[in-house]
């Protein structure tokens, strides 16, 4: 298992169906959106999918570390309804002695930044150095995280205060030359994590843990510390993602970032990332997270399938793509 | 005035006594689903504010209130009500009818009082009381509200909820009270009474649609996506949105006068402090409180909003 996952990952002369699989599927999505309605390719639309796909995307840029490195992480669509709740409670605390202007902005940020990356590490020490797995580490921190915003909230909605969130909006909704800040952060995580994991010691140490444990370790990769660092680096991107997504509604509630883990892990899935870890791309997962959003787009533009089937066609492409790897990986 | 206090005095030694006698202390069970959304954390607000005042005001009741998150642990907590706490009425908000049907059904058959709210039962004649909010006149008054505004007509976009039996009643309701006004109902998706999940519908229904008149959101937490989309794109034809359940911030708007939010349509959270304390009243009184006891879904607009509006709640 482990020489033939590796030989997927090396690089070959002419590109395998696992490479090119997801690639097909996304411009098949982008043909049947334009054929179906002609505001598919205008600005606004991919602004806006882009913009939506920013938080998921984000978060899977670290997944696909994790999963690399044979982890998993359940925790980060609670981690990021939490994070957004904390930000959201010191933001408003603040707001009497520091007032609306930048420092307030930038005291929220790095809130949600040490929240994350605290968040990460935690998750990364029960794994590696306690050595539970890392489903139920991170299945029981996901309750954790959903209780205590829930508790934060009081059940109900925490809320930005109104003039704060007008002042803080522009993080959201502008950008430079037309090109809004989520998909310009967005972009940075894709291009930052692309470089650590195809041209970094790091990001070959990660696909050393993930391919196996002990071979990593005899060929002296430190395999925890190796681990821990995925998931602070994850943590970290929650709370990036976050900083992104608090501005868009300035609220927070027990309902935010519900099954982000899973579009996120399936996201990392469809982008040739595999499960068992060994080999992860975070190009792929970028193509992975845009399949998954212009789904929803395009059952929203038209009215070509019931809406009820919208998580069927999900599953149904998460499957082939599953499929797709397997062949490629047969036949290497 | 000697003579009333004596009186008094008489009836609270009285009554002492009767609770001196009946020394039995009677357990009502409250079993609700956990609080995931706005409504839901509303409704626990009020569930536990009510159960905290009448342990005060029965000192021969006692409650024992839980949250579920799923059906399957709604069932758990009210089989361990029965097995281990030995209730005399239970009062459950049921998270889905059907699953729920069965182990509520057991309940009643073992003797004990039964008050269901909010969602039926999949059988009749289970339950000796019946607290429910009014779906098809929630959709029925969201719908006259929209037909008195646009008496010429116009294009409206619909957010839906989760897909229940509660989201078809409310927009067949909607879609009967605008039959024949010129109102066209231009698309209809789900939002899944979810703030994001609107957000991005919205989105999507601004860049499909060059012309909306309205949207009815249908709930105040979709409503607050749709107003972050519509601002997002800049666009100036939409009217107003109406949402709808009374969420203390919408409420607020619409006693402020906001253009965009003119008015709300109530199905309050606190429906279930009207199902407890009408058990309590059942079980401490002689005073029949079985049948069914519905709220009507009123029409909140500037002029009586004050009355709607609930600071200290979460919701």
């Amino acid at each position: 298992m482990t020489t033939e996952t590796l030989k997927t990952g090396a690089r070959r002369t002419l590109p395998s169906m696992s490479v090119l699989g997801p690639v097909i599927a996304l411009v098949v999505l982008v043909v049947i959106g334009a054929a179906m309605n002609s505001n598919f390719l205008g600005a606004a639309n991919i602004s806006n999918v882009l913009a939506r796909s920013a938080f998921i995307g984000i978060i899977a840029v670290g997944m696909t570390f994790v999963i690399t490195a044979g982890g998993l992480d359940l925790s980060v669509g609670s981690m990021a309804a939490f994070i957004a709740g904390l930000m959201i409670l010191v933001m408003n605390a603040a707001l009497p002695t520091l007032g609306v202007g930048v420092p307030i902005i930038l005291l929220g940020m790095a809130v949600a930044l040490v929240a994350g990356i605290l968040a990460g590490l935690l998750n990364g020490f029960l794994i590696t150095t306690l050595g539970i797995e890392a489903f139920i580490v991170t299945l029981g921190t996901m309750g954790i995280y959903r209780s205590l915003v829930t508790w934060l909230a009081d059940g109900g909605t925490l809320s930005l205060d109104f003039g704060l969130r007008t002042f803080y909006r522009p993080v959201y909704y502008e950008g430079i030359l037309g090109i809004s800040w989520p998909i310009i952060v967005f972009a940075l995580m894709v291009i930052i994590g692309e470089i650590l994991m195809s041209r970094s010691r790091f990001g070959r140490h990660c696909a050393a843990t993930g391919s196996s444990e002990h071979v990593a370790h005899y060929s002296n990769v430190n395999v925890n510390r190796t681990r821990l660092l995925t998931y602070a680096m994850l943590g970290m991107l929650v709370g990036v993602a976050t900083i992104m997504y608090v501005p868009r509604l300035g609220s927070a509630s027990a309902s935010t970032g519900v099954l982000w883990e899973l579009e996120a892990i399936a996201a990392v899935i469809i982008g040739g990332t595999i499960l068992k870890g060994g080999f992860g791309r975070v190009w792929g997962t970028v193509i992975g997270v845009l399949i998954l959003s212009l789904i929803d787009n395009i059952l929203n533009l038209t009215d070509l399938v019931s809406p009820y089937l919208n998580g069927a066609i999900q599953g149904v492409i998460i499957i082939l793509a599953v499929i797709l790897q397997r062949e490629a990986k047969a036949k290497g | 005035m000697k003579s009333v206090l004596a009186g008094c005095t008489a009836i609270a030694l009285t009554a002492g006594a009767t609770f001196a006698q009946d020394a039995e202390v009677k357990v009502i069970g409250v079993s609700i689903p956990a609080a995931t959304h706005g409504w839901a954390g509303g409704m626990n607000f009020h569930a536990q504010q009510t159960v905290n005042r009448l342990e005060e005001v029965y000192p021969n009741l006692d409650f024992v209130l839980a949250t579920a998150s799923d059906a399957g642990k709604q069932v758990n907590d009210i089989e361990d009500m029965v097995a281990t706490r030995n209730i005399s009425a239970l009062v459950v908000l049921p998270f889905e009818s059907a699953p729920l049907t069965p182990p509520v059904q057991a309940v009643a058959e073992s003797g004990a009082w039964v008050t269901v709210v909010d969602r039926g039962l999949s059988i009749e004649g289970i339950e000796d009381l019946y607290v429910a909010g009014d779906n098809p006149g929630f959709g029925r008054v969201s719908g006259d509200y929209m037909v008195d505004q646009m008496p010429d007509g116009g294009k409206i976009v619909v957010l839906r909820g989760i897909p229940t039996t509660i989201d078809n009643e409310r927009v067949e309701g909607f879609q009967a009270a605008i039959e024949g006004s010129g109102i066209e109902i231009i698309d209809m998706e789900h939002g899944n009474w979810n703030r994001d999940d609107s957000f991005n519908v919205m989105q999507d229904f601004l860049s499909k649609h060059p012309q909306i008149d309205a949207v009815w959101a249908s709930d105040d937490d979709m409503a607050v996506g749709v107003l972050g989309a519509i601002d997002a794109a800049g666009r100036d034809d939409i009217q107003f949105v109406l949402g709808g359940a009374g969420m203390k911030e919408m409420v607020k708007r619409v006693m402020d006068g906001d253009k965009m939010i003119p008015a709300d349509v109530t199905y309050p959270p606190s429906m279930i402090a009207t199902a407890i304390e009408m058990t309590a009243v059942g079980m401490t009184s002689n005073a029949p409180v079985s049948g069914t006891f519905t709220i009507g879904s009123v029409l909140i607009t500037a002029e009586n909003a004050a009355q709607f509006y609930y600071p200290d709640s979460p919701f």
